[in-house]
This record gives C-alpha cells, sequence and structure tokens, in this order.
C-alpha cells in the first residue's frame, strides 16, 4: 500500500536530466498524500507553494540553469520547522494560525538544493512525547497497524516516510525522537552529533540536546539529506564545523574488523524478549560479516532518564516562556489586565504535557530545589559523558535495541505520564552525551518493526553512516 | 525529598503566568510526585569530583560582531502574528487594575 520512491540521489539526477519532471514528482507526493489521509501523518499540506516551486525548477531546467543536488524532490517538515509564510504550529493549539515569518536554515539549505517541501508533519505539541498522542490536533496511526501509535514525537514524519509520502522527511530528536518514531514505523531515522546542523527556525524543547535530522528509506538518503543541511550556521551560535570529507556513503567502506560493542544496560531487564532476538539476529549478522563483536557496560546508563526528565523540562520551561499571548499565538482578548493576559492566554493555549513540563521544570530550578535537581542531573550528565567516552576509547560503534517495545496501543500509556517516559530510556543517553545515533530497520516482532541503534562517538557521523549503511544491508 | 502539594503547584504556576483549573492542579500534583520521585534515584548517585556539564561539544562564549546583519526579515511579516497592534507598536492589556 505505501507509495515506493528511488533513491533520492536517483530522482534528483533523473529530475536535471529531463526523465523526470518536478511538477510530477510534487504531484505524486500530494496524491500520496491524500490517499493516506486516515493516518493522520499530516498537519498541512503546501500544494499551492509546492506547485509553484516545482514549475521554478522545471522551467530552470529547461533554461539550462544548475538546479542542485535534490533538484525536485518532495520532502515533507515536522511541523516545528519555519517554513516562511507556511503555518507552523508544531501541533499546539497556542500557535494555531501563526504564519512563519521566516524560515529555517535546514530548510533554506534543502531549497537552495532544488529540494521542495509538500507538506507539515503531525507530532507531539512541541515535540513532547513518544506517541503523537500529546498532539492538541490529532494522533498519527502506525502505518503496519492502525490500533497503534507510529511513536514520537516526530511520528507524522516517520508515518509519511513509511508510508511513501515523499521520499524523505526531517525531523527533531532531543530525548529519541527521530529514533523511536523510526524503530515504530519502519522507517531510518537519524539523529546527528548535537551542533551538527542549525538549529535556526526550529521550535525549541530542550535546547542542550535538541538535534534535527533526516527520516528516510535508506542510509543512503539519509547521509545525503544530512550532507546538504550540516554545517555552522550565524544564527546558531551551537553550530559545529562539518566533516573536511563530507558524509556521503562511501560503499568500499566494510564491516570487517569493526569493533562494535553491545551496551548490556540496554539488552538488560526492561527489553522485551521478542525485540530482543531481534536486536541479538542483528548482531549475530553482523559479526558473521566480520565485525568485532564484543559487550560493554555504561552503568549510568541506568540513570540516564531520570537525568533527562530534569534537564529536559527545566529547558522546556524556560524556551515555552515566549509563548505569552502578547506578540503572536492564541491571546484571551478578553483578560481584564496584562497578567491575566498572560496567564489565560497560556492556561488555554498550552495541552496537558506542555503544563506538566513547565511546572516540573520551574519546580527543579527554584531556588532550594536547583542544587538537589538541575545541578545534581547536570553532574551525573557528566558522569554518563565520561563513561561513554571510555567506552569510545576501546570500540568504534556502540549497539543496541532503540525502545524496549515494538510500536504500543493507542491509549496504552497516554493516562500514566511516567510509563510514557520511559519509551525513551534506551535514546536519550546519545543526546545527553551529544553522540550521533541512528536506527535502522533491523526486522519485525508481532509483524510490527523493531529498529536496531548504532551509536559512535562524537563528530563520528560519517563513520557511523558509513557503518549503518553496509550494516542496513547485512541484517536485513 | 518532600512531596508536593496542592498549593506549591498553585504557586509554581502563578510564578509562570499559567492558569490552571483546580482538576488540573489536583492531576499535577499527584502525577509530578510520582515522577520526582523517580527522578530522585540521582540521590543515591556518587559525584563526587565532578563538574556539572552545560554543553557538551565543548564551545564556549560564541560571539559574532556587534553589528547589524540584513537576514531578509521584513517588519510586515512579522507584524502579521501580532494578536493586538496600534501602528508599529504591540497593544498589550492594562497592567494594574
Amino acid at each position: 500500500m505505501a507509495v515506493t520512491w528511488q533513491p533520492i540521489a536517483e530522482i534528483a539526477e533523473d529530475v536535471r536530466t529531463g526523465k523526470q519532471t518536478s511538477t510530477e514528482l510534487v504531484e505524486k507526493s500530494l496524491k500520496a498524500i491524500s490517499d493516506h489521509k486516515e493516518f493522520d501523518a499530516i498537519i498541512v499540506s503546501l500544494e499551492e507553494n509546492a506547485r509553484k516551486r516545482a514549475t521554478e525548477i522545471d522551467a530552470k531546467i529547461k533554461n539550462g540553469e544548475k538546479v542542485g543536488r535534490l533538484a525536485g524532490v518532495p520532502f515533507i517538515a515536522k511541523d516545528n520547522f519555519l517554513v516562511f509564510g507556511a503555518d507552523t504550529t508544531a501541533a499546539s493549539n497556542i500557535l494555531k494560525g501563526f504564519k512563519a515569518p521566516y524560515q529555517s536554515t535546514a530548510i533554506n539549505r534543502l531549497e537552495a538544493e532544488g529540494a521542495i517541501c509538500v507538506a507539515k508533519a503531525n507530532l507531539d505539541a512541541f515535540a513532547h512525547g513518544a506517541s503523537t498522542e500529546n498532539s492538541d490536533f490529532f494522533t498519527t496511526k502506525n502505518p503496519h497497524d492502525k490500533s497503534r501509535v507510529p511513536g514520537g514525537s516526530s511520528g507524522g514524519s516517520a508515518a509519511s516516510v513509511a508510508l511513501g509520502l515523499a521520499p524523505f522527511a526531517l525531523g527533531t530528536d532531543t530525548g529519541g525522537s527521530i529514533r523511536q518514531p523510526a524503530s515504530f514505523s519502519g522507517c531510518v531515522g537519524y539523529k546527528p552529533t548535537y551542533g551538527a546542523v542549525s538549529r535556526s527556525g526550529v521550535i525549541a524543547m530542550a535546547s542542550s540536546t535538541d538535534v534535527i535530522g533526516p527520516m528516510t528509506s535508506s542510509v543512503q538518503d539519509a547521509a545525503l539529506v544530512f550532507d546538504v543541511m550540516a554545517g555552522k550556521d550565524d544564527l546558531d551560535g551551537t553550530t559545529i564545523e562539518r566533516d573536511k570529507l563530507g558524509y556521503l556513503i562511501d560503499n568500499n567502506i566494510d564491516v570487517k574488523g569493526k569493533k562494535i560493542a553491545v551496551v548490556k544496560e540496554y539488552m538488560s531487564e526492561g527489553l522485551n524478549d521478542d525485540v530482543k532476538s531481534v536486536i541479538q539476529k542483528s548482531i549475530d549478522k553482523l559479526e558473521a560479516a566480520g565485525a568485532e563483536i564484543s559487550e560493554v557496560s555504561i552503568p549510568s546508563i541506568a540513570n540516564a532518564l531520570a537525568v533527562y526528565y530534569i534537564l529536559c523540562p527545566a529547558e522546556v520551561s524556560s524556551n515555552l516562556s515566549r509563548y505569552d499571548g502578547q506578540r503572536f499565538g492564541y491571546y484571551d482578548k478578553d483578560a481584564k489586565n496584562l497578567q491575566a493576559s498572560y496567564s489565560n492566554s497560556r492556561g488555554i493555549g498550552f495541552g496537558k504535557e506542555a503544563k506538566r513540563r513547565i511546572i516540573i521544570g520551574t519546580y527543579v530550578l527554584s531556588s532550594g530545589y536547583y542544587e538537589a535537581y538541575y545541578k545534581k542531573a547536570q553532574t551525573v550528565r557528566t558522569k554518563l559523558i565520561k563513561e561513554f567516552s571510555q567506552a569510545f576509547k576501546d570500540h568504534d560503534f556502540l549497539v543496541g535495541p532503540v525502545a524496549p517495545t515494538v510500536a504500543f496501543k493507542i491509549g496504552q500509556n497516554s493516562q500514566d505520564p511516567l510509563q510514557m517516559y520511559l519509551s525513551d530510556v534506551m535514546t536519550v543517553a546519545a543526546n545527553l552525551v551529544g553522540i550521533p545515533a541512528i536506527s535502522i530497520p533491523a526486522g519485525s516482532s508481532e509483524n510490527m518493526p523493531v529498529g536496531l541503534q548504532i551509536m559512535a562517538d562524537q563528530t563520528k557521523d560519517r563513520e557511523l553512516l558509513n557503518l549503518a549503511n553496509q550494516a542496513e544491508g547485512i541484517i536485513k | 525529598m518532600s512531596k508536593l502539594k496542592n498549593e506549591d503547584v498553585l504557586k509554581l504556576a502563578q510564578l509562570v503566568r499559567l492558569q490552571l483549573s483546580e482538576q488540573e492542579v489536583t492531576d499535577l500534583t499527584k502525577e509530578l510526585s510520582s515522577i520526582l520521585e523517580y527522578v530522585e534515584q540521582l540521590d543515591a548517585v556518587d559525584v563526587s569530583g565532578l563538574e556539572p556539564t552545560n554543553q557538551v561539544t565543548g564551545l564556549t562564549n560564541v560571539t559574532r560582531k556587534d553589528e547589524i546583519k540584513d537576514y531578509g526579515y521584513s517588519l510586515e511579516d512579522l507584524q502579521a502574528n501580532l494578536p493586538s497592534s496600534k501602528g508599529n507598536q504591540i497593544k498589550v492589556k492594562r497592567m494594574l487594575g
């Protein structure tokens, strides 16, 4: 039922050589979106703009002008990316009707290479969640089983790619929000090194861990999209230098002799047996292909989720303070005075999870509790970073599952916030440490996809993508 | 550490200008207590000799020249999102009363 696409580099090549037109590709994507409406992956389709851009690119090709590495390739952005002139809601009521007055750097770079944004995808409001059930609008359905969640928070993006609504989608990953939905929905999800892609023009969640990354059908596609987006940006002071060799896939790289360690803490308690056996089989195949497999223990992983659920709400409470109803977004026009105007606009505009995180974040940052919670969490973060650094001294890559289970049923975890948070238990450490990590399809359990997570040390994005590209072929 | 009470949540909500219904206060108090109980596992972690981490890639004091640069933002586009304005200014409710 899913619509299929050629590899992205081939699509762009066909467009440049006139075998396909941008307009045909955009129409294919728009049709796929309208044919799969029942999955609720999309918040808003940008038909008019997309068609206009396609016509422009096709005209350029006719005139022999240069059109770029992603010429005519349609894509879908998570609705926390600002696309100039388009609705940008972050799936929240407070931003309903907001039109982006500027555009994110990531999308500027993709457009400069000829890519075309066709739609904005659903997410948990402000990216707070692991299922899209926290979207203030609707819940996206898993492409493999409509009674299950697609994962989150980039659930709309993951479902879009799995359904073939476009060749790629953009996600954001603060605690697992690209990798976990990629695992649940069955696509590739790449979380780069912290700072590799500019966050300018992307609605902030937790600034010390937020990253932007591609969601695709293959590692090769992910590497190409990442290569286009990555690099320093004036508008984001945390961006880092690109790898001098770039990030495109080199098919000559072999897994033979690569030192890959299985993270012991991820393979133990709490991991579903069937998921575990899928992961174990993948690891066995990598070993058979010549990888040197061993096991490593990173004890502080046991505390990573607790660290995350202090630091993340703290940063969220700060980042959400800008939504005060006065300059944009929902505004209570009947409020009696300024104070009430702030409180009512926020009280009505924010959903349950945003309120939960604002309150808990404010609590852990408040005087008297700051040392015990926030500072302690930051210090345990240091401990976690040190243990990961040690592991990367002896090993090139770390592997494990992405999530303890396959996609859960809609409604199963939505009444218990802590249970929902546990969905991030195997992904948050990479965010806290700032390292790159990827989810690639590894098999299935209960007829639902299972992702294998591979991690590398900071700035080893090129190495990780190349290893994942090999692993993808070996484990499927 | 102490369990949260409804008054604590209400006070926090006032600090961050967040109107909550009575039901929301009750629910949040219960949920936050269980989340805090979970994160308090960190109390047992030995971190002696370690400093807190604020920034993971080792960047410090990233600055730029203090000069105006045109990023192409238009005043009109920015103003289009204002819920309430007068001329080129944001109009807010009265501060007192």
